[in-house]
């Protein structure tokens, strides 16, 4: 499976290399994203970033030298041949481009939209040393993903024949997802319990609709359906079937990608006030479950004055989300500064561009609520930045009396989550973290149980969707140097 | 998609589903919950399990009609289907040999009460049920509770069936006439919380129930958290049963007041 279509040394690839030279390459700027404007886009739910044209595409994929020892596929979790993939977009044959990103890739449209590309590929980007802005990797990503997704005849990547077993997955987000393409490509049985009554795990009722739309999500899994994945909805894996069920059914593996659980609040009084929730609540009541949309029943508090607290990406997903609830007032609290924020830049971007409000250096202490239990004030305590913590980043501390009292009508805690306890709850004899993630061997991803392998976020307790997918692939090799037979590899 | 094999009325407002969850059936225990959505477009709504049936493949639950979702579950006729029923969810009662324990439930809260009582009751307990409700058309279930009952207290607000009074005027009489081990209270949680106080003043241990607002069910929301014994726990994962001297009633029921004013 690691041979690619698009080796680096085929003709047509030298004979693109030699059409350019690294000057003219070079000297074009990088491509800018078409976004909805800002004004606009906060009156509804449509995807921002637009994507690249045919045109514009064309235009940035020459920017890629086709470098011969490319630093890009070190820094991406899944490996993706990424300029085999560019130069397929050179070279006009845009099929081929998705055909390449979907050797490694169950769910290149989403990786497209989602990854923190200027962490990963874009940040080893040869561009970067001559001090220019790297290839738009992620923009190319997407517009390939799209262009197939858009097409009539969506070719299902090469499969081996059917070995004859049977793999569970527990959890159907982007670990799963990615481990359950693999592995059915690789000729097992693959059914996939997912515990909501969707499939899709975070990317449904975590990521809102104005930055991966539901619709692109469903055509990766019509694809992974098509290839003969079977998903269970409504099965909570540990409760409606045990492990032992599971293994009563024949499964030869089982690969658990439950991933995130209970979220973190702060325990700081007033917490559990009305209008006081988790990102999580407050996200799978609007992405999942339609709230806010007319004819769906399940409601969802609206705020006139929001705060999210927290840095990350989900406080970013759901401060843009509260402004397009109609938030007239919608705040980051954060107690470091922005430069240690962990949400992407695009994001913070993005969420300035749409009027949200930065308090940075700021911890909510208590809040206060009134007469009926309603949340109406937060207590702040201003910080200032101390000496570098664990994480490396400069810890906050706070300023002495520097306390200020915020009027608020919703706030939505967004300071990570706990890894979901029902697996390390329910099967017995697996080994399980002092923080309650299953631990695992961290090259193969096996669990104390030598069928059972995790990935995601109930082994890494909160990370990115591409670390997830990345999780699956190499859990999806490791398991398969586990079962296949040895004669036949 | 689960249909609906069965439909009883207990009362113009509660009625009784016999649902096809085979699945469910086979792997729940008193205690456990599921949840239901009813339509393409509706909500997550938490139901305790009442009763299931192994052979038939199928679960029992009781529904009231307080909101819209719950009136829209209740207007389904046999032959229907809901649309999603996960579970079975949370964690199951701790059933042994107590002793004696009263088994209290209040309105619906019998239901969820019944499975706790047959266990209660196999495990060899001494079992007595109280059960509350506030007019004689409101008690439910009297015929099953009483089949796996040693003894049955019926209370009515009105007097309109059994002794005029409320349930905690039951659950003392009990107490002061022989020893208790344990009490199981189940029903609205300002009914909980004052058989919780009445069962603190004679020290008598007592686990309550909670039904309180959910999203997903599988802990990852945090919509239904309470406050036990001074520290936030999780009713769908860490519950739904709690110690009832240590929940913090006051603080869910102002929750439970979240969407009622203008739901949305």
């Amino acid at each position: 499976m690691s041979n690619t279509i698009s080796p680096r040394d085929a003709q047509w690839r030298e004979e693109l290399r030699r059409s350019m030279t690294a000057k003219e390459r070079t000297s074009i700027p990088r491509a800018r994203m078409n976004e909805l404007a800002p004004d606009y886009r906060v009156t509804c739910n449509e995807e921002v970033n637009q994507g690249l044209g045919e045109a514009q595409a064309l235009v940035e994929s020459r920017r890629c030298l086709d470098c011969p020892d490319p630093q890009c596929m070190v820094g991406c979790p899944v490996s993706i041949n990424i300029p085999g993939f560019i130069k397929n977009i050179e070279r006009g044959n845009f099929s081929e481009a998705a055909a390449v990103l979907k050797e490694t890739s169950a769910l290149p449209a989403v990786c497209g939209r989602v990854c923190p590309q200027e962490r990963q590929c874009e940040s080893k980007c040869i561009y970067n040393k001559m001090k220019k802005e790297p290839v738009a990797i992620g923009y190319l990503e997407r517009f390939a993903a799209d262009y197939e997704q858009h097409s009539d005849d969506r070719a299902l990547p090469p499969m081996e024949a059917s070995n004859g077993m049977k793999i569970a997955v527990v959890g159907s987000g982007p670990a799963g997802l990615s481990f359950a393409g693999d592995m059915i490509r690789r000729g097992y049985a693959v059914t996939v319990y997912e515990a909501l009554h969707q499939i899709g795990g975070v990317l449904k009722y975590g990521i809102p609709e104005f930055r991966l739309p539901n619709s692109v999500v469903d055509v990766e899994i019509d694809n992974l359906r098509k290839m003969g994945v079977e998903f269970v909805a409504n099965c909570v894996v540990g409760k409606t079937l045990s492990y032992d069920d599971l293994m009563a059914r024949g499964f030869d593996g089982v690969f658990v990608a439950s991933g995130a659980g209970l979220p973190r609040f702060m325990n700081i009084p007033g917490e559990n006030l009305i209008g006081v929730m988790s990102s999580n609540e407050y996200l799978t009541r609007i992405n999942l479950m339609g709230a806010g949309r007319q004819g769906w029943d399940t409601p969802v508090l609206r705020g006139s004055r929001v705060a999210v607290i927290g840095g990350g990406n989900t406080a970013m997903d759901s401060v843009r989300t509260a402004r397009r609830m109609g938030a007239e007032k919608a705040m980051i609290i954060y107690r470091r500064s922005e430069a240690e924020m962990p949400a992407r830049v695009e994001e913070v971007h993005h969420a300035k561009q749409e009027g949200v409000e930065f308090m940075t250096l700021c911890n909510p202490v208590e809040y206060i609520g009134d007469e009926n239990g309603r949340v109406k004030t937060m207590r702040v305590q201003r910080m200032e930045l101390g000496e570098p913590d664990a994480s490396g980043r400069r810890s906050p501390v706070p300023i002495e009396g520097a306390i200020d009292d915020i009027d608020v009508d919703l706030v939505i805690v967004s300071v990570g989550v706990s890894p979901n306890p029902l697996i390390p709850n329910s099967v017995d004899g697996i080994e399980v973290s002092r923080r309650g993630t299953i631990v695992v061997n961290d090259e193969t991803l096996q669990s104390s149980i030598p069928t059972l392998f995790a990935g995601g976020d109930i082994v890494r307790g909160g990370a990115t969707v591409i670390l997830a997918m990345g999780d699956g692939r190499r859990a999806a090799a490791a398991m398969d140097n586990k079962l296949r037979p040895k004669d036949n590899k | 998609m689960n249909k609906i094999i069965e439909k009883q009325h207990f009362s113009e407002k509660v009625v009784k589903l016999v649902v096809e969850a085979p699945m469910i059936a086979r792997s729940r225990r008193p205690g456990h919950f599921v949840i239901v959505i009813c339509g393409e477009k509706g909500e997550r709504i938490p139901l305790t399990i009442a009763d299931a049936d192994v052979e038939r493949g199928t679960i029992t639950l009781v529904v009231q009609a307080i909101g819209d979702s719950t009136t829209k579950i209740c207007a389904l006729e046999a032959g229907d289907y809901l649309t999603d029923v996960v579970g079975p969810l949370g964690r199951a009662t701790k059933i042994e040999n107590y002793g004696t324990v009263v088994c209290s439930g209040g309105g619906v809260g019998v239901a969820p009460l019944l499975p706790i009582i047959k266990a209660m009751k196999q495990a060899g307990n001494r079992v007595i049920s109280v059960l509350a409700a506030r007019s004689k058309d409101l008690i439910i279930l009297e015929d099953e509770v009483r089949k796996h009952s040693d003894e049955v207290v019926i209370m009515t607000d009105d007097g309109s069936y059994g002794t005029k009074g409320l349930v905690t005027d039951g659950i003392e009489e009990i107490i002061k006439r022989e020893p208790v081990d344990l009490a199981v209270t189940i029903g609205p949680a300002i009914m909980m919380k004052f058989v919780a106080q009445l069962t603190k003043k004679y020290e008598v241990p007592t686990m309550c129930s909670l039904n309180t607002i959910m999203v997903d069910g599988t802990g990852m929301c945090g919509a239904c958290r309470v406050t036990v014994g001074g520290k936030t726990r999780f009713v769908c994962v860490d519950g739904p049963e709690f110690d009832a001297h240590q929940v913090d009633f006051n603080e869910m029921m102002m929750r439970l007041r979240s969407y009622t004013p203008a739901k949305r």
